[in-house]
């Protein structure tokens, strides 16, 4: 996009880009490094003690026992990843479910599941958390699995609606011409195309709920984040808090990112065997209105249905 | 529904603290996502690497992990700022990323034909962009900002678990102090949530369905 906003420029203005990009990158450089090394500094406390910095031996030393790492991955890891696992399994079930009800024919169907899914939308997680927790008393995990159920099951009905609405409209006339009921052409014919179109939002959708797990950290579902920074950090002392933060990050970014990649991929695939507008799995909430945007364009006259 | 309207100062007080975090963090997180949407289009190489790394790591980071390094980690290095502060850092920062790929994806979103065909009868750089590109990547920025600015609305919500006293909080208090009335409380907040987040979402619906342009 911007090498046809100007001329193509000369050798000048290339060497002082290149020189820009190298101050830039010095710069940024020596922030990070002043970071780290400001937090590598032994520090004064009250009463003459020195502290050690950050990253000296004696803040790391429990992570030469194995037993630390497997309760971070036993207890943490897996309780994250069963709690995130469960509700993608509920979420998409319900989503599909949602989907169908919402694009139904019959208004007493369609509108009633319309108003529940804008609720459930526009309600925050943590509060749907608290209120299954305090209610219906179902203990932690089921709190968490349940409201991250229906909040992600929500959106994933509306980003499987939308790629419903956005299908040519020959596909359910050369259904219906067939023979088939409404239903059976929403089924075998629509919805499989529907739901292929929409995979890449619908993981993208996914790498949300496994980051919203960590709410489970406030309403005391025993998570990663609650087992390392709770759990360990009160167990072994706060001097460890640091690492033990940077080591949940850095755990949290390996889970979140794979999935990520993995959406992308699974985008360029579909990209190239259907015929439909990309979609980018980046930013689900956008390119749910993007496919309902062209389905409303694609049917004059009818907006989005 | 009597717990609701005799606890109603105190809803309030939750609500304009909700408030603050959302306008405050909203803008904040405006200003920072146009830097880095503008360092992931710009010519210097480092600044768009930057840019992209940082993207990448802080949407992949949950926002209770963020928070948690805004309220607990940092007092714990020495910061002494006040919680909602921190709070107001985390979510901002949190946010940027989503407000700068909003941005981005508005202005790739633009076809290059526009621009060629803007440079082709001869205008010129400020014309192009100012009477051409802009207008078109605006109105596709906008209804994928009011969404950024619906989840933020949301995500407000995690505050209340680091010691900001927001309305997540005080349904939380109210709901533990009247345990024979928590449906009501929770409905209560609840309530308060969705006055903000369904005109935004209605908007953001009836926008996209102004501006469609069909390609």
């Amino acid at each position: 996009m911007t090498s046809v906003l100007f001329d193509v420029p000369g050798p000048k203005a290339r060497r002082l880009s290149v020189i820009l990009s190298i101050v830039a990158g010095v710069l940024i450089a020596a922030g990070l490094v002043w970071i780290i090394w400001t937090l590598a500094q032994p520090r004064e406390a009250a009463g003459d003690l020195v502290l050690p910095g950050y990253f000296d031996p004696s803040r790391w030393d429990i992570f030469a026992d194995p037993q630390v790492w497997r309760f971070i991955f036993v207890e943490g890891v897996w309780g994250t990843l069963r709690a995130a696992l469960t509700a993608s399994v509920l979420a998409v079930a319900l989503g599909i479910v949602l989907s169908l009800l919402r694009s139904s024919q019959i208004a007493w169907v369609r509108i009633p599941t319309t108003i529940v899914i804008e609720f459930l939308r526009g309600m925050p997680v943590l509060l749907m958390m608290l209120f299954i927790l305090l209610v219906l008393q179902t203990g932690a995990f089921w709190a968490v699995v349940a409201a991250l159920t229906l909040y992600n099951g929500a959106l994933i009905g509306e980003a499987l609606r939308a790629g419903l609405a956005s299908l040519p409209r020959g596909q359910r006339e050369a259904g219906l011409s067939l023979g088939m009921r409404p239903l059976q052409s929403k089924m075998l014919v629509e919805f499989p195309q529907a739901f292929r179109q929409m995979l890449p939002i619908i993981i993208a959708q996914l790498v949300v709920l496994l980051k919203d797990t960590s709410l489970g950290y406030i309403v005391a579902y025993p998570e990663l984040l609650r087992v390392t920074l709770n759990n360990l950090a009160s167990f072994y002392g706060n001097r460890y808090l640091f690492s033990l933060f940077l080591v949940c990050l850095a755990l949290y970014l390996a889970m979140n990112l794979l999935l990520s990649w993995f959406a992308r991929w699974v985008s360029k695939r579909t990209a190239s065997k259907s015929s439909g507008t990309r979609l980018d799995p980046e930013d689900p909430g956008q390119a749910v209105l993007v496919a309902q945007a062209s389905a409303a364009a694609r049917q004059p006259g009818k907006g989005a249905v | 529904m009597d717990v609701v309207i005799d606890n109603l100062p105190r809803y309030l007080e939750g609500f304009s603290m909700t408030l603050r975090l959302l306008v405050v963090s909203g803008v904040a997180a405006l200003v920072i996502g146009t830097l880095i949407a503008a360092m992931r289009i710009s010519p210097v190489a480092s600044l768009r690497w930057f840019a992209t790394v940082y993207t990448e790591l802080v949407r992949n980071t949950p926002l209770t992990l963020v928070l948690f390094f805004c309220a607990i980690v940092l007092p714990y290095l020495g910061s002494r700022l006040p919680y909602e502060v921190a709070a107001t850092i985390g979510l901002s920062i949190y946010t940027s990323p989503f407000v700068a790929e909003a941005l981005r994806s508005g202005i790739n979103g633009v076809p290059l034909g526009q621009a060629e065909a803007a440079r082709s009868v001869g205008l010129g750089f400020g014309q192009t962009v100012g009477l051409v590109v802009m207008p078109q990547a605006f109105r596709m920025t906008i209804p994928p900002l009011i969404n950024v600015f619906i989840a933020l609305t949301k995500n407000t919500s995690v505050a209340g678990g680091f010691f900001v006293v927001e309305l997540f909080t005080v349904g939380k208090e109210l709901a533990n102090a009247n345990g024979d009335a928590v449906i009501a409380v929770l409905l209560g907040v609840a309530s308060f949530y969705l006055v903000i987040t369904i005109p935004l979402g209605i908007l953001a619906a009836q926008l996209e369905r102004k501006w469609v342009v069909q390609r």
